[in-house]
């Protein structure tokens, strides 16, 4: 009975989500139907010649030790850009969340750089770091230290890896802001009164009521670094020297658009689906948990 | 987020097909689309051609489209085949030869689309070192020759002046190239002695040719899909022994992957470098200093007379798509017959600074003395034509090329770091080559 009063057949409901339904379907599950269809074939460049091969060529993946180095890699890197942009961000939003004069124009410039394209950021960064043309690079090697980042591996690791935190500096300091300003200023007063200083208010006060906080920013950069730094690794080392700065994502892109195997490209597509939703799932669960305290 | 991935990496058909546009005929011209991959200069130049062939006719408009790089022609090209709506006329760089020959249906062969639509073109007019890397095996056009280079060494004369070196007997053999980086060095003329651009193109393709030694088995692919590496051979341990050992007293600095190390010549960053002769038009431009352009260098003690080098560019290739006209193929003939007429082919060749296609434009530049005025000019024309090529100097057809170049220097950029010794190079870019040699195959056996 109640249903009805709602909406009178089921037309109508279902033409209201069509829009939103097609969009989903053809945007989001046909493709990645056809990556995953396409992750069990090998076929040539134009597709002309297709052939199932079942799962062979995830077998050929996890039995390329180029591969596991690739994984390595990205742990490395996300874990590092992960760590490194949200404990500056949140050093920033502490300072920043203050009383100061200009706090407004403060706080309005750090967030800047979030609206920079991913291959704009790593430009800039080329030139602060190209050993002959940046800024930093010739400094560095002006001082004697052999800087060059396209044939020193570490040293470009570091590059991308800077260039990526830095990009997500911004993003994390909003969040960081806003999960302090909601902390109730109470409960800072009384353990003022009660002679904690500033330190030890943070870490025993602050830091565990931003925890929900800084665990959404720890799972939303770790995403980040794993799909969205393409543009700047692309830009700066191209993954190399050698495979040195390399992620799954970038393999991915290399393997499908440049060496145009798309059998290993979807295989490797639907390994990143599945790590992503492994990390969702993980999200979700914990903030189910941790969510109200 | 991840769905976008999945597009890019896995079905770019749909994505990328979007972009292709349909067939038009404006005021009954048959219109033409025509994706090319140079920027800048060599760019503008393309439009120019494209301009000088639709200003000669009236029955025809071909419309030029900059798609970014060699590599994303390649793959745009790719993705809108098999979208349904290719462009007529791709420009595909040399490496992806192999791909585009492998492609079967999807080409027409330059040969039956002349003969379809009555064009006729002798390819005997064509320079046989540009006509032998786009032919089949038996000798016939596959894909018409558009811009073709080759690598030279490019030399700074002011530094070599600076270090009191000759300018007028410049090197020849490797031995003085490292002699001179050397006196370079010590002179401190430039920050870096020595540099190359494209390092698997320069120091392993066109050092294949020139010594006569094979890159890979079948006549380096020409005769089959089972082509196997050859990378392991002396030669190669020799080159990178000796690439190694400059790189460790500070005579040689490595650039980057592909053409990165360019800027290092045009700005005075580096003495010698060895790049495209179809650099010329920008280094003419750019570079500050007095400079010249010679044949690549050689090993004495492994050749006396070294043989031709291979080209480099990119070639035109047909492609096909289910309604498209009769009409339309022939104003794709036609194209091709314009651009390879001895007078256009010259234009080309002098605004360039690409080697010219066509023996007719060579003996007309020749003839007017344009070699005698702009010295170096004909570096790479003398390198390519200098010898009969052998099995090991006509060229390359693997699949996957693009793959195993960077493979290539992947490996070296690992040498070069001091992380394996040049044998470890050659040994494990041997076997990664090998597998990707093996999987095109596997992929495209009819």
């Amino acid at each position: 009975m109640n249903r009805k009063v709602i909406f009178r057949g089921v037309a109508l409901p279902y033409a209201l989500l069509a829009p939103q339904l097609a969009i989903t379907i053809l945007f989001f599950f046909w493709p990645a139907g056809q990556a995953i269809w396409f992750s069990f074939l090998r076929q040539d460049a134009f597709g002309i010649r297709t052939q199932f091969v079942g799962l062979e060529n995830f077998a050929d993946l996890f039995a390329d030790p180029l591969y596991i180095a690739v994984i390595w890699n990205t742990v490395v890197f996300s874990i590092s850009v992960a760590a490194l942009s949200l404990a500056v961000a949140l050093l920033l939003a502490v300072l920043a969340d203050r009383q100061i004069r200009g706090a407004g124009v403060y706080r309005t410039l750090l967030i800047w750089p979030y609206a920079i394209a991913p291959a704009v950021a790593a430009v800039l960064w080329i030139f602060m770091f190209h050993p002959t043309i940046g800024l930093f690079g010739r400094m560095l090697n002006g001082l004697g230290i052999a800087w060059d980042y396209k044939l020193n591996g570490g040293q470009a690791m570091l590059v991308v890896i800077l260039a990526s935190a830095w990009k997500q500096v911004s993003y994390n300091f909003i969040f960081f802001l806003a999960g302090l300003q909601s902390i109730p200023r109470s409960v800072l007063e009384a353990a003022s009164i009660d002679g904690a200083k500033p330190v030890r208010r943070f870490w025993t006060i602050v830091f565990p009521l931003l925890s929900p906080t800084t665990f959404f920013l720890l799972v939303v950069n770790l995403t980040y670094a794993f799909f969205d730094t393409f543009g700047v690794i692309d830009a700066l080392t191209k993954g190399g020297p050698a495979k040195a700065t390399e992620t799954l994502i970038y393999r991915a892109y290399v393997d499908g658009r440049v060496n145009l195997d798309l059998g290993t490209s979807s295989a490797q597509s639907v390994v990143l689906m599945l790590a992503v939703i492994a990390l969702t799932a993980l999200q979700f669960r914990f903030i189910e948990r941790r969510v109200h305290y | 987020m991840m769905q976008r991935r999945m597009l890019l990496a896995g079905a770019g058909a749909g994505a990328l097909g979007l972009a292709a546009p349909g067939i038009v005929r404006a005021q009954g011209r048959t219109e033409i689309q025509f994706w090319y991959g140079l920027a800048g200069v060599l760019g503008e130049r393309v439009a120019e051609q494209v301009k000088r062939f639709n200003d000669s006719q009236s029955a025809v408009t071909v419309v030029p489209t900059f798609k970014g790089t060699y590599t994303e022609v390649l793959t745009g090209a790719i993705a809108a085949w098999r979208a349904g709506n290719p462009p007529h006329i791709a420009q595909i760089f040399e490496v992806g030869t192999a791909t585009m020959m492998a492609a079967g249906p999807a080409v027409r062969p330059v040969h039956q689309l002349l003969a379809d639509s009555g064009v006729e073109l002798d390819p005997k007019r064509y320079l046989p070192g540009v006509r032998g890397y786009y032919s089949d095996p038996k000798g016939r056009l596959v894909s018409m020759p558009h811009n073709s280079s080759s690598a030279v060494m490019w030399i700074n004369l002011d530094a070599f002046q600076k270090a009191g070196l000759s300018t007028t007997e410049l090197p020849k053999t490797w031995a003085q190239v490292r002699a001179a980086a050397e006196k370079l060095k010590a002179a401190n003329a430039t920050p870096a002695p020595l540099t190359t651009s494209w390092p698997t193109w320069v120091m392993f393709e066109q050092m294949s040719a020139i010594h006569d030694v094979p890159f890979a088995t079948q006549a380096n692919g020409f005769e089959g899909m089972n082509a196997e590496l050859q990378l392991t051979g002396p030669f190669f341990r020799k080159h990178v022994d000796f690439l190694l050992a400059l790189q460790k007293d500070g005579l040689f600095r490595y650039g980057g992957r592909d053409n990165s190390a360019d800027a290092l010549f045009v700005n005075g960053e580096a003495a010698i470098s060895c790049m495209s002769s179809a650099l010329r038009s920008r280094v003419e431009r750019e570079a500050t200093f007095k400079w010249a352009s010679v044949p690549l260098p050689y090993h004495d003690d492994v050749i006396q007379a070294p043989k031709n080098g291979v080209i480099g560019g990119a070639s035109l290739w047909a492609l096909t798509a289910r309604n498209r006209t009769p009409a339309e193929y022939k104003g794709v003939a036609e194209f091709f017959r314009f651009i390879s007429q001895p007078e256009q082919d010259l234009w080309w060749h002098q605004a360039t600074g690409y080697v010219p296609i066509t023996l007719g434009a060579y003996e007309k530049a020749k003839a007017e003395g344009y070699y005698r005025q702009n010295p170096g000019a004909d570096a790479a024309i003398i390198q390519l034509s200098r010898a009969e090529p052998t099995p090991n100097s006509m060229g390359f057809r693997l699949g996957g090329f693009v793959e195993i170049r960077n493979i290539i220097q992947e490996e070296l950029e690992k040498a070069f770091q001091g992380q394996q010794t040049a044998a470890q190079a050659l040994e494990s870019a041997n076997r990664r080559g090998n597998v990707v040699l093996r999987n095109f195959e596997r992929a495209n056996r009819a």
